[in-house]
């Protein structure tokens, strides 16, 4: 019993320090890229061509730029490109590539009661939204979509406060889906939204004005602030995510029968 | 609720290798944190139901007011220090099992030391004594005390599993909720709510309640036979 007992004890140690494997690789990045189940079909082929395993972590754009701020990762993929810049400026990352894009909508409940249906510009929508007192929610959590979403406040000259306007301070999905249990309005990533329409009542009522537009970047950590991290292999996983073959991935990605992203890297 | 218990049941029968591997590594995860925690915490339960010693009453306290840690607060506090940016960083072990691990092993051991403790405190204080008396070593009186109080102290085990195997806060801040990696059945859910798929989320709750079901009644079945 006794002995038993030790080695059950001896391999639980064993299992518990066994040191942190080496091959693999560190990627946080945005709910919308994972959620969508992109990475599900870009990573395989990766993995299977290096012998590389890639974790993934998906969080907030401004948490995911974080962990890459404390060396806790090898490889950020996001999208809000003033604060990808400025982790590029600060020096936590280095050699920043665009990777794709696609674009912001606000959707809400099919009444419309603020009346915003059809509208180009996003800044005079949500103006009207704020106007009327109709529930608005946000992401309230420093995502990429939150990012712009507070962007496009700033240009319809507005601080938004009040019982109307909800902080949900969740991801992407839990927002779209609060939405719709509230009949409100919400600024979505359109990849993020075509993965769940069958599940919600929320028509897409702004969409088309420039300022919607939603790049994704993808930046290696740099390896002179954090010696540690796989700087080679995060190199290897930019280069994949940016060639011929994995941009064409991007762009065939199709949840029913929509495009979720276009690729940016390579120019036909 | 009827359709999520189908799928529940498809899901367990359809042979879905991923579901497996998020299934196994929830009960690993689990298992082997009890065990480690178990092996501070009977000791220490030891100790305290069936010795004095100054401040026993404080520690008592202490353990108790442990208990009521969220288990975020654990796993922030964990974080912050095996992260790169924190002083156990060079061990490189956030986002690994090992990092839930640690976290549930500090969420379990006070409670199953609390429950060691109050269990031995109710076995008849001359059994110690009388082996004391009769010559047994230390490690003899230890063994059996514990064996004495066996079905108790399953009872703490499996509430220091309940505690780990249901918990979300430290596997998915601790292990980041990686695929065919450190994804378990609570951050599972956690996904598939957010993805608004709640039907997936409480067909995978169902599992781990029978997962925890099934523990629950071999460990039980166990020391039954060994009586």
């Amino acid at each position: 019993m006794k002995k038993v007992i030790g080695i059950a004890l001896a391999l639980c140690l064993v299992a518990v320090l066994l040191p942190a494997q080496t091959g693999r690789l560190r990627l946080s990045t945005t709910t919308s890229t994972e959620n969508s189940g992109l990475l599900a079909v870009l990573l395989p082929p990766f993995e299977a061509k290096t012998g590389l395993k890639v974790d993934v972590i998906a969080v907030g754009t401004g948490q995911a730029l974080k962990l890459g701020e404390a060396g806790d990762v090898d490889v950020v993929l996001v999208h809000a490109r003033e604060l990808e810049d400025k982790f590029v400026a600060d020096g936590y990352g280095v050699n920043r590539r665009d990777v794709m894009h696609n674009d912001f909508i606000i959707i809400g409940p099919p009444s419309d009661p603020a009346g915003v249906r059809g509208m180009r510009d996003a800044a005079a929508a949500l103006r009207r939204i704020a106007d009327r007192g109709a529930v608005f929610v946000s992401r309230g959590d420093n995502s990429g979509t939150h990012v712009k979403e507070q962007s496009l406040w700033k240009a319809a000259g507005l601080s938004p406060s009040g019982r109307w306007y909800r902080e949900a301070g969740q991801g992407m999905g839990p927002v779209i889906t609060m939405t719709n249990d509230l009949q409100g309005y919400t600024l979505a990533d359109r990849g993020t939204y075509l993965s769940m329409k069958d599940k919600v009542q929320l028509p897409i009522l702004v969409e088309g004005d420039p300022r919607l537009f939603n790049p994704y970047g993808i930046i290696a950590v740099n390896p002179d602030r954090f010696p540690h991290v796989a700087y080679f292999e995060a190199m290897q996983l930019i280069a994949w995510m940016t060639s011929v073959e994995g941009q064409g991935i991007i762009g065939e990605y199709k949840v029913g029968t929509d495009v979720l992203f276009f690729p940016d890297a390579v120019t036909k | 609720m009827l359709g999520a218990f189908g799928q529940a049941v498809r899901l367990l029968v359809s042979g879905d290798r991923e579901l497996y591997f998020i299934a196994w590594t929830s009960l690993r995860l689990s298992l082997v944190s009890v065990v480690i925690a178990s092996a501070l915490s009977l000791p220490l339960g030891f100790l305290i139901g069936l010795k004095s010693f100054p401040a026993k009453k404080q520690l008592i306290a202490f353990l108790n007011a442990l208990m009521a840690l969220p288990t975020v607060v654990v796993g922030l506090l964990v974080y912050s220090f095996i992260s790169r940016a924190g002083p156990l960083g060079f061990l490189g072990l956030l986002f690994t099992p090992a990092a839930i691990n640690i976290g549930q092993i500090i969420l379990c051991f006070p409670l199953i030391t609390s429950m060691v403790y109050s269990a031995l405190s109710r076995l008849d204080r001359r059994l110690p004594e009388t082996l004391i008396t009769l010559g047994a070593r230390p490690s003899e009186v230890f063994r059996m005390t514990i064996w004495e109080g066996r079905i108790a102290i399953l009872s703490a085990l499996l509430s220091g599993f309940g505690r780990v195997v249901g918990e979300v806060g430290v596997a998915m801040m601790l292990g980041g909720n990686i695929r065919w990696y450190t994804r378990t059945l609570t951050t599972a859910i956690a996904l598939e709510t957010s993805k608004g798929d709640f039907e997936l989320g409480l067909a995978l709750g169902i599992i781990l309640m029978a997962i925890a079901f099934l523990v629950n009644f071999t460990l039980h079945g166990v020391i039954k036979h060994e009586r």
